[in-house]
């Protein structure tokens, strides 16, 4: 496909939506970077700059590290998001790879089931989840941070697509090679959907790295509040108007995943646009 | 040792019946071909034999063991695939390595990085990779095994299957059109390292193709398959020149064999393209019937006469030392094809008329249904004699 050529005129209001439209999501990043530097008396000053006029940074973030276990709450954030991930991975492949190309009775109805699963937001089940967790006797564990996101149907969903676009024979092969069903799930068919498993990644990481609500539910212990959840114990301490450490604790909060996912970029597209991996 | 015995196999994907009642006996050491159209069950039929499919009905013996029910691996077959199916995510070495680890190492022993130092591994191991680079050698890859499958050409990709297929020693290849993805100039090579092949292991082949050149030229006997029915199981040369079934005589041959629709006039001359032609079978005076003419089977004749087949050319192909002449005898909607010997038949041109003879055991005669009616079956047919059935 060839590019087409805009006139001057269409080439101008296009990037001007463009830019205005990344404005709207940058602007309140850029601006939790600005006040993270500021000192207090900055912050509620009537005008705006997004340099600070006076350097406060060191001070804010020393606070926001050492005032509450910040270390701690993203050291928590890190073992729930692996555990979950690690799980979801574990549950999901073999799942989307039965999906995908065993012959079996009900396997429509069950994929169905997964779509269905798709629809439904993880808050309309957190009752339900959170009478599980009390039964089985793992609230204000990390367990009960993990639990209830063991099985996504979006990762079924999306393994089980890139799955079924890879050949029949490939599946054939590897059984006369000896392979069990097992051995072809993480021997050949995760190795070759590599891309959908790291688009996927990102996409679990984010959301329960980010995840305020079901945290909030589910532990009632300091030691275990993942980093979201700290910020708001944070911010409850300190009466809401200290509002540098905070910021500094949400950028260093948000920090490791704008790397990441800069660092996993290529295969974040790669995975989304499916079918163009051969 | 590992002939092969498939009896009454039957099977059907929903409504569609893509196996009728199959029954074939595959002798050990022999090279097997399953030819048809696409669409006429030999590839389901493969993968029936390696236990991909399993078959609605029927049984299956491979060396003389019933293997119904038992898993792929356990089978002591290999295939080799159209798509090749190689692991694109390994390289060849891994990918030709792979049936052999599956089958030596234990399940501790496959783990990555711990697996090689754990107690009795490393032999083991190092005896795979002498048989994989030993594998390689004799298929001319040796020098590709660090490579991926993507950086391979498909020559190259054939002879890693071939080589993944060929390093466990089994007792029976599957082959499902191993050729057909490659070009023309590389296929006939291939087809000559494949025969060369099951020359040096002697052991079964099952090859499905759609290319009778294929069929012909490696087989040992000949199925020609047709929507799930086996029509005729023969040595490549008397499956082309003695068919059983009008659609395999139509299925081989290049070009096409002539289909002619006659009359028998009286016992042994039949009415034939306005021709009054000697036939060598005897069938009621007055009944209709097909006849088939291979292109070859017409000689240039000079002169107009009984036996003789006389039309205008309509087009000539020079082949080189053949011609391939159309020509319209009265009476036929369709041309015949003659394959005309260039040296023996003068300058033919389109528009003039030509005279062409036929053998009388060359006509191949075919009823109603399209079977066969051989002279020696005449006997058979007649009601004055009927034929005794030993239960």
């Amino acid at each position: 496909m060839s590019a087409i050529r805009l006139s001057p005129a269409a080439a101008i209001l296009r990037h001007g939506v463009l830019v205005l439209t990344s404005a709207f999501i940058l602007v309140p990043f850029v601006w939790m970077v600005s006040l993270s530097l500021k000192s207090p008396g900055e912050i509620f000053r009537a005008t705006f700059s997004v340099l600070p006029a006076q350097f406060y940074g060191v001070d804010n973030y020393a606070k926001a590290i050492t005032s509450v276990p910040l270390p701690r709450y993203m050291g928590n954030g890190l073992l729930v998001c692996a555990l979950i991930l690690a799980a979801q991975i574990l549950v999901c492949a073999p799942a989307a790879y039965a999906l995908a190309k065993l012959k079996f009775w009900g396997r429509d109805f069950i994929f169905a089931m997964v779509l269905v699963g798709l629809l439904l937001p993880h808050q309309v089940l957190s009752l339900p989840s959170f009478i599980l967790c009390y039964k089985l006797g793992i609230l204000n564990t990390y367990l009960a941070l993990v639990i209830p996101y063991v099985v996504s149907p979006f990762g079924i969903f999306l393994f089980r697509q890139f799955f079924r676009k890879i050949p029949d024979d490939i599946v054939h092969a590897a059984r006369l090679d000896g392979l069990t069903e097992l051995a072809i799930v993480w021997k050949i068919m995760v190795p070759m959907a590599l891309p959908a498993v790291i688009a996927f990644s990102i996409f679990s990481v984010v959301a329960h790295w980010n995840d305020l609500f079901w945290p909030l539910i589910a532990v009632r212990d300091g030691h275990l509040m993942p980093a979201p959840l700290g910020i708001m114990a944070f911010k409850n301490e300190e009466a809401g108007n200290d509002y540098g450490p905070l910021m500094a604790a949400s950028t260093l909060v948000v920090a490791p995943l704008l790397i990441a996912f800069l660092a996993a970029q290529k295969w974040f597209v790669e995975g989304m646009t499916g079918g163009s991996v051969k | 040792m590992s002939g092969i015995a498939i009896r009454n196999i039957r099977k059907s994907f929903g409504a569609t019946r893509v196996l009728h009642d199959v029954s074939l006996s595959i002798a050990d050491g022999e090279f097997l071909t399953l030819l048809g159209p696409s669409g006429c069950g030999k590839s389901t039929l493969l993968r029936i034999l390696a236990g991909l499919e399993v078959q609605d009905t029927g049984s299956i013996e491979i060396g003389g063991r019933v293997v119904d029910g038992i898993r792929p691996k356990r089978r002591d077959v290999a295939m080799v695939f159209q798509s090749y199916a190689l692991y694109p995510h390994m390289s060849v070495a891994a990918n030709i390595a792979l049936p052999l680890r599956m089958r030596r190492l234990s399940r501790a022993q496959r783990l990555p990085l711990i697996g090689r130092w754990l107690p009795g591994s490393g032999p083991v191991i190092s005896g795979i990779e002498m048989e994989v680079s030993r594998t390689a050698e004799a298929l001319g890859i040796a020098h590709l095994l660090n490579r991926r499958p993507g950086q391979l050409s498909g020559g190259q990709r054939q002879r890693v299957a071939v080589g993944r297929a060929m390093v466990r020693h089994p007792a029976v290849f599957l082959m499902d059109e191993p050729l057909s993805n490659l070009d023309a100039k590389l296929r006939v090579q291939m087809r000559a390292e494949i025969k060369d092949l099951h020359r040096r292991l002697g052991v079964t082949f099952v090859y499905v193709t759609h290319d009778q050149a294929e069929a012909m030229t490696l087989s040992d006997r000949v199925v020609v398959m047709r929507d799930g029915e086996i029509l005729q199981v023969a040595p490549p040369q008397e499956i082309y020149a003695d068919p059983n079934d009008m659609r395999v005589a139509e299925f081989l041959g290049s070009p096409k064999i002539n289909m002619v629709d006659a009359t028998m006039r009286e016992p042994g001359l039949v009415d034939l393209a306005g021709s009054a032609l000697p036939v060598a079978c005897e069938i009621a005076p007055g009944s209709k019937f097909t006849v088939g003419i291979r292109p070859e089977a017409f000689q240039f004749a000079e002169h107009p006469g009984p036996g003789v087949i006389t039309g205008s050319v309509r087009m000539v192909e020079h082949m080189g030392s053949d011609l391939f002449v159309y020509f319209d005898p009265c009476g036929l909607e369709h041309p015949l094809i003659a394959r005309l010997s260039a040296e023996r038949a003068p300058h033919i041109v389109a528009g003039q008329t030509l005279h062409v003879s036929v053998r009388p055991d060359q006509l191949l005669v075919f009823n109603r249904d399209g079977r066969r009616v051989r002279a020696r079956d005449v006997s058979r047919t007649n009601p004055s004699t009927p034929v005794r059935e030993w239960a």
